[in-house]
């Protein structure tokens, strides 16, 4: 179902989720977050990605390509554009030649699927050509073999500059990612934009605030142990105010994907980039 | 199962040179519960070898404690062309090797 | 070999969650296993850097480095370094085995940590001497954590 979002301006009583909490200390506790409140240093002028906040190893980590676990991902994803898959029995190959093909499409994702009528990020239109040309299933969300060719498609963006798609259908699409991030939600009543607008470069628990520029997705965050999308990220964020996240590849997902991506316009891709 | 190896093409008679290896393996440490509330068994690379001109250079030993998708660095004195060859082995009996080309002149 | 199909599968039968919950090793287990792999022996702190973040953000995949000062000749050099943790579930860590062909007595990996705590390594050298190094390593979580 979709995710329960809680208006500021009151209306129905927001559906929390069961106090589950098994990590050890990691919720926020309503004191926790007043404190970050009170002594936060203020959103920064600059636009900057999460990596220039990170440990210079971890840096390190991102920067090799020998090194970065994300790559091995990309390197399943190769296989799998060159395999025929489906009724079709055709490869990603077949139609779009060498992988290299793809440079600069991540940068323009979410986009505009005319056929459908409506937006889709990376992901999903690669399901979209799965369906349409290869006469295969769709890849589960958040699977290895959707993750592995999302990488690899993301990586020949790698450096280039974020540019929203022009797509005129999308500005309606970012106007709704734009109303959905600057929504208080959750038990702990709190908006994206209060967090990485207002309080980014302070501190929650000992993360800093990023800024949370979609730079890097799909990426390898050190908390899961392996790649996810931007999906993921965001529920982990959602479930951290406690409000009832967003389903997997839900139009709330892809319209603050898309709005997400007009705020970094310009700045470089780094996917596949590592993550706290 | 992917992994990534580097070892450098070319090096002169006695050079010290660094091989990288990266490879995607869930590292199960045994002490993890699943969705279903039960323990995932577990299942780690214990072993990873590497052998060159028909020795061993450098092994390790690997425990529960290594990061999922473990990464080894280690070096190897270059002497004559040939392969350099990684294996391992986990705990559910998967052994894998692989060998990259070295010139060495 | 594995198949791709093989990998793809396991990689999907594994739930998100990676993170050791029980915490029931002890510094007497690691002092214990550290006199295992000794055999007793005496230790000497010394010719042993081992090089791991003092602080990191994710105790997940913490990087590590361990390098030992030996001229790797075929009679003298550095046999084997192992690393031990206080208080993940089990003290030993990794261990690493050199020849003189390694040509250097380094290496480099990423390990889990089960909080804060100290990391020892202990290299044993041909000429059967042993010494080490240890660091404290704080390990902090990161706020909006998998569920
Ligand atoms: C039979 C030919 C064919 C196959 C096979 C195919 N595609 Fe496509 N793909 C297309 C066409 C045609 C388009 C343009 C949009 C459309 O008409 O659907 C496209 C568009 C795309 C795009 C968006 C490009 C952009 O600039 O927005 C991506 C990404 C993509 N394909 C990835 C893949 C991947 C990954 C696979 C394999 C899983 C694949 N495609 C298989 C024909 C194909
Ligand atoms: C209570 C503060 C808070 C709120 C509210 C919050 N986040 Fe976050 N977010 C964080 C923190 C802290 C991190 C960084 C790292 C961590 O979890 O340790 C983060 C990370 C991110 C990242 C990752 C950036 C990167 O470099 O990959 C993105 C994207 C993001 N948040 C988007 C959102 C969106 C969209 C929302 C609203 C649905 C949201 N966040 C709500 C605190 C918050």
């Amino acid at each position: 179902m979709a995710g329960q979002v809680e208006r500021a301006e009151g209306g129905a009583a927001p559906r929390l989720r069961p106090p589950r909490d098994i990590c050890r200390k990691a919720r926020w506790s309503g004191a926790v977050v007043a404190a970050v409140l009170a002594g936060a240093a203020g959103a920064q002028d600059g636009r900057v990605s999460t990596y220039e906040q990170m440990a210079p190893e971890l840096r390190a980590m991102q920067d090799d390509d020998f090194s970065n676990p994300g790559l091995l991902w990309a390197q399943t994803g190769e296989e799998l554009w060159a395999e025929p898959s489906g009724a079709d029995e055709v490869a990603c190959a077949e139609c779009h030649g060498a992988a290299e093909e793809m440079a600069g499409v991540a940068a323009h994702y979410p986009d505009w699927d005319e056929e459908s009528g409506q937006a889709v990020d990376l992901a999903a239109r690669i399901n979209l050509c799965r369906q349409r040309h290869q006469g295969a299933e769709p890849l589960e969300r958040g699977s290895e073999a959707l993750l592995a060719l999302t990488t690899l498609v993301a990586l020949q963006s790698r450096g280039q500059p974020i540019a929203p798609s022009e797509a005129p259908q999308m500005e309606a699409v970012r106007g709704q990612g734009e109303a959905l991030y600057s929504t208080r939600m959750g038990q702990l009543n709190l908006a994206c934009a209060t967090c990485h607008d207002d309080l980014a470069g302070g501190r929650l628990l000992a993360a800093e605030i990023p800024q949370a520029h979609p730079t890097g997705y799909p990426q390898y965050r050190l908390e899961w142990q392996e790649m996810g999308d931007l999906d993921r990220r965001l529920r982990n964020c959602m479930v951290g105010v406690r409000a009832e996240p967003f389903a997997a590849g839900s139009q709330e997902f892809v319209a603050l994907e898309a709005y997400l991506k007009a705020r970094a316009v310009g700045m470089e891709m780094e996917a596949p980039a590592i993550r706290p | 199962m992917a992994v990534m190896i580097n070892v450098p093409e070319t090096a002169a008679p006695g050079e010290v040179v660094e091989v990288k290896i990266i490879i995607s393996h869930p590292m199960e440490t045994g002490f993890r519960t699943g969705s279903d509330g039960k323990l995932v068994p577990r299942n780690i690379i214990h072993e990873l070898t590497c052998r060159y001109m028909g020795q061993e250079v450098f092994r390790a030993e690997l425990h529960p404690a290594v990061a999922a998708n473990p990464f080894f660095s280690f070096f190897v004195t270059a002497q004559e062309s040939g392969e350099v060859e990684l294996s391992w082995v986990d705990e559910a009996g998967e052994t894998v090797t692989e060998t990259r080309p070295i010139e060495v002149g | 070999m594995t198949t791709r199909r093989a990998f793809l599968a396991g990689s999907l039968a594994t739930p998100l969650i990676l993170r050791m919950e029980p915490a029931f090793a002890t510094p007497e287990e690691m002092q214990n296993a550290i006199d295992a792999f000794t055999g007793g022996a005496e230790v000497t702190e010394g010719r042993v850097e081992l090089d791991i973040p003092m602080l990191v953000e994710n105790g997940n995949t913490v990087p590590l480095r361990v390098a030992v000062d030996s001229p790797m000749t075929d009679d003298d050099y550095v046999e084997a370094v192992a690393i031990f943790n206080e208080i993940n579930p089990l003290p030993d860590t990794v261990r690493f085995f050199f020849t003189p062909l390694s040509g250097r007595a380094e290496a480099q990996t990423r390990i889990r940590l089960n909080g804060t705590q100290h990391v020892h390594a202990v290299a044993r050298l041909s000429d059967g001497s042993f010494w080490s190094a240890q660091t404290n390593v704080v390990v902090t979580a990161p706020a909006c954590r998998e569920v």
